[in-house]
């Protein structure tokens, strides 16, 4: 084992240890909302996860954007199994180890080319549309700043892998023409042999250097990338699969009950309940319950872990009837703020301990009462999300929180509750007129 | 309409120790609302010609609470949907036929949590199930025959509820030509009532969501844009009154159209 590959292992294990530390902060902070069951159903939700997930069955609704991003997320997955090659070579100092193949290796290296290719296009092309300035959801008030960056950052990242990779195949292509030592013939290069011209008239050991400088670059950029994505949208790529796993199976119309507002509901209407019995003794330890969610940690797991699965792509924002009619809510801001709120909560954690208090919440610091006022509950949002995050059900919470622990809903709206109240129906008429219409018969 | 149609409540029912096949759901719009209440008109007089045995609750019918949920008032919520629970199981029922898809969707979705447990259908599922079975019969369409005329999928009962096609089959029988807009079905855009929008002025904008729908609707110039829900119906209506398109398009619950296809 030379130096290179003992330098190869640290950094390849420095990584690896780097990543792991960042998902269990990710996990952590997802964990902090509260409890929800969605381990029922388990056959429905692998076919979910298969069909959305794996399938990007939700993508394609959107052609364009959706084939191009397919391209990218195939080659993504097929194209590591190159890095599987990548790996053991830089531990072992071995070159191509996987030539043995001999006809199937010239397949798999002649596919991770054209699918580089591809990803190397539909990546510009991505970055041509964002950047272009002609599709809206790209440039919304919560797209600005390091939102847009990420997005950039992450294709041109991306395009220099690949070209990474492909000019490494290049210059290992004439190597293994000029027969250098140690460039054993094997592979097919469909695609980086066109750019071989570009370095013929280097020396071999020129030739050696940049496939060399092109090799390290290519898999320390990648490892590198893979500590990027936790504090990154491009977290997706692997929340995605839980995330479309965990989600709602239930009819998209249905709220959840909130049962502890049940139990008192129950109370209020038995008729044998004592109104002046005293109350079960409290236990002390216990945090008292809000209704609705007011920050975060009031949200369920899954609510967390759709912030994180976001990708920012838009599709939510762009769907919502309150948005296209140009109202504050925008249902991908629920989610990034959501996020950036958690990661807030998160550090506070990391510096001052479990019980800090920063006198901040969602409600109010990042989300305004007249985003959430916007929302007419359509479904839009859920419906239009590939990894079916639902941005409603973090609407509604807070709602709850408005309404129930602040009574701060619009006036008009207290007015139908009133309503509702006195005359069981969302305007002021009298119950006794319900079947009035049976007479005009 | 030559006799009038005898409209009995639960109560009456009961007290003539009859049970109904269904209970027919008004809802507080298809109760008080001056428009909705021709839908409930026309749904009963389908009911009615289809010799369907059914009662309403009349005035022991009160709001679902689907407006005070959406709104976040989950307390009042729960104490119309116990209070109507209470009345439901007191009489026993077993099936509902809602006239709006909010009622629909939070007695189908929601009442079960709280015990509420009926089989809950929509109107239009429920006409479609009564042509299907041969109990109701509509022939040549009409007025409506060759007419244009397209669907505005509502909220709950589209996305909500996955129901798409019952609305479209019912609206085939009058053998009109059924166009749909751009964003139709899964992707229909709400017409702005929802989420107890319907009970409040709208947030700061630059266009109102049902002038955005409307739009949408009028650019494949209909000669009715049909729907099943009487607040995409107000919302629907408003619309069409705001482009001055009164003369030329008309808005319809899709049980209007079968009544009139009907001759009821």
């Amino acid at each position: 084992m030379g130096i290179a590959n003992i330098v190869f292992l640290v950094i390849l294990i420095a990584a690896g240890g780097a990543f792991t530390y960042q998902v269990s902060k990710i996990r952590r902070n997802i964990l902090l909302g509260r409890d929800v069951d969605r381990s029922n159903r388990k056959g429905e939700r692998w076919a979910m996860m298969t069909r959305v997930a794996l399938g990007q069955s939700k993508m394609v609704t959107r052609p364009l954007a959706g084939i191009m991003h397919i391209l990218i997320y195939v080659g993504f997955v097929i194209i590591n199994i190159e890095v599987l090659e990548i790996v053991i070579d830089g531990v072992f100092g071995t070159h191509r180890i996987f030539a043995f193949l001999g006809g199937f290796y010239d397949f798999l290296i002649g596919s991770f080319e054209i699918l580089a290719f591809l990803v190397l296009f539909a990546c510009v092309v991505f970055l041509i549309r964002r950047n272009a300035g002609t599709i809206k959801r790209f440039k919304a008030r919560e797209l600005t700043s390091w939102p847009k960056n990420d997005a950039n950052i992450i294709l041109v990242v991306e395009i220099l892998l690949m070209f990474a990779f492909l000019s490494m195949n290049a210059t290992d292509y004439l190597l293994q023409e000029r027969g250098a030592d140690h460039y054993i013939v094997a592979g097919a290069y469909p695609v980086s042999s066109l750019l071989a011209p570009l370095f013929d008239g280097m020396s071999t050991e020129g030739l050696i250097m940049y496939e060399r400088g092109a090799w390290w670059f290519h898999i320390i950029g990648i490892l590198l990338f893979l500590n990027y994505l936790p504090i990154s949208k491009h977290f997706h790529i692997i929340l995605a699969f839980p995330n479309v796993f965990y989600a709602s199976l239930t009819p998209e119309g249905k709220f959840t009950n909130m049962d502890k507002v049940t139990d008192e509901v129950k109370l209020m209407m038995d008729p044998t309940a004592d109104p002046y019995a005293t109350p079960p003794p409290a236990d002390p330890d216990a945090v008292p319950e809000k209704f609705g969610a007011k920050d975060v940690q009031d949200l369920h797991w899954k609510n967390l872990m759709d912030a994180y699965s976001c990708t920012e792509c838009g599709r939510c924002t762009s769907s919502c009837p309150a948005n296209m009619t140009g109202k504050l809510l925008s249902p991908r801001k629920i989610m990034m703020d959501t996020r950036d709120r958690l990661e807030e909560v998160g550090r506070n954690i990391d510096k001052h301990g479990k019980d800090y208090d920063d006198g901040k919440s969602l409600l109010g610091d990042y989300i305004q009462e007249e985003e959430l006022w916007a929302c007419t509950t359509c479904n839009a949002c859920v419906d239009a999300c590939p990894v079916n995050i639902n941005p409603l059900e973090i609407i509604v919470d807070l709602r709850r929180y408005l309404v129930m622990e602040e009574s701060k809903s619009p006036t008009e709206l207290n007015g139908m509750f009133t309503n509702v109240e006195n005359n069981g129906a969302p305007w002021a008429f009298p119950q006794a007129d319900r079947l009035k219409w049976a007479e005009e018969l | 309409m030559s006799e009038a149609i005898k409209v009995p409540t639960m109560a009456e029912m009961l007290a003539a120790n009859e049970v109904p096949e269904v209970l027919f759901w008004v809802g507080c719009a298809g109760s008080f609302d001056d428009r909705a209440k021709k839908i409930t008109k026309a749904i009963v007089k389908i009911l009615h010609k289809a010799e369907v045995k059914f009662a309403v609750l009349g005035t022991e019918e009160g709001c679902t609470g689907d407006p005070a949920k959406r709104a976040g008032n989950e307390f009042l919520y729960q104490m119309q949907a116990m209070m109507n629970i209470q009345v439901l199981d007191g009489y026993e029922v077993k099936k509902i036929v809602t006239g709006c898809p909010h009622c629909f969707n939070t007695m189908k979705n929601e009442y079960p949590d709280l015990g509420g447990n009926y089989e809950v259908v929509h109107h239009t599922q429920f006409i479609q199930s009564l042509i299907n079975d041969g109990r109701l019969k509509i022939e040549g369409g009409g007025a409506f025959k060759g007419r244009k005329i397209t669907f505005h999928d509502p909220c709950y009962l589209g996305r909500g509820n996955g129901e798409y096609e019952a609305p479209r089959q019912l609206l085939e029988k009058l053998d009109a030509e059924l166009v749909e807009m751009k964003r139709c079905k899964s992707k229909g855009l709400c017409c702005g009532a929802g989420g107890a929008q319907m009970f409040k002025e709208a947030e700061p904008g630059n266009k109102e969501v049902n002038i955005e729908r409307t739009e949408e609707a009028l650019e494949i110039k209909p000669s009715v844009i049909a729907t099943g829900c009487p607040f995409c119906n107000t919302m629907m209506t408003d619309g069409v009154k705001h482009f001055e398109k009164e003369d030329q398009t008309e808005v319809f619950d899709v049980a209007e159209l079968i009544a009139q296809a009907a001759d009821l």
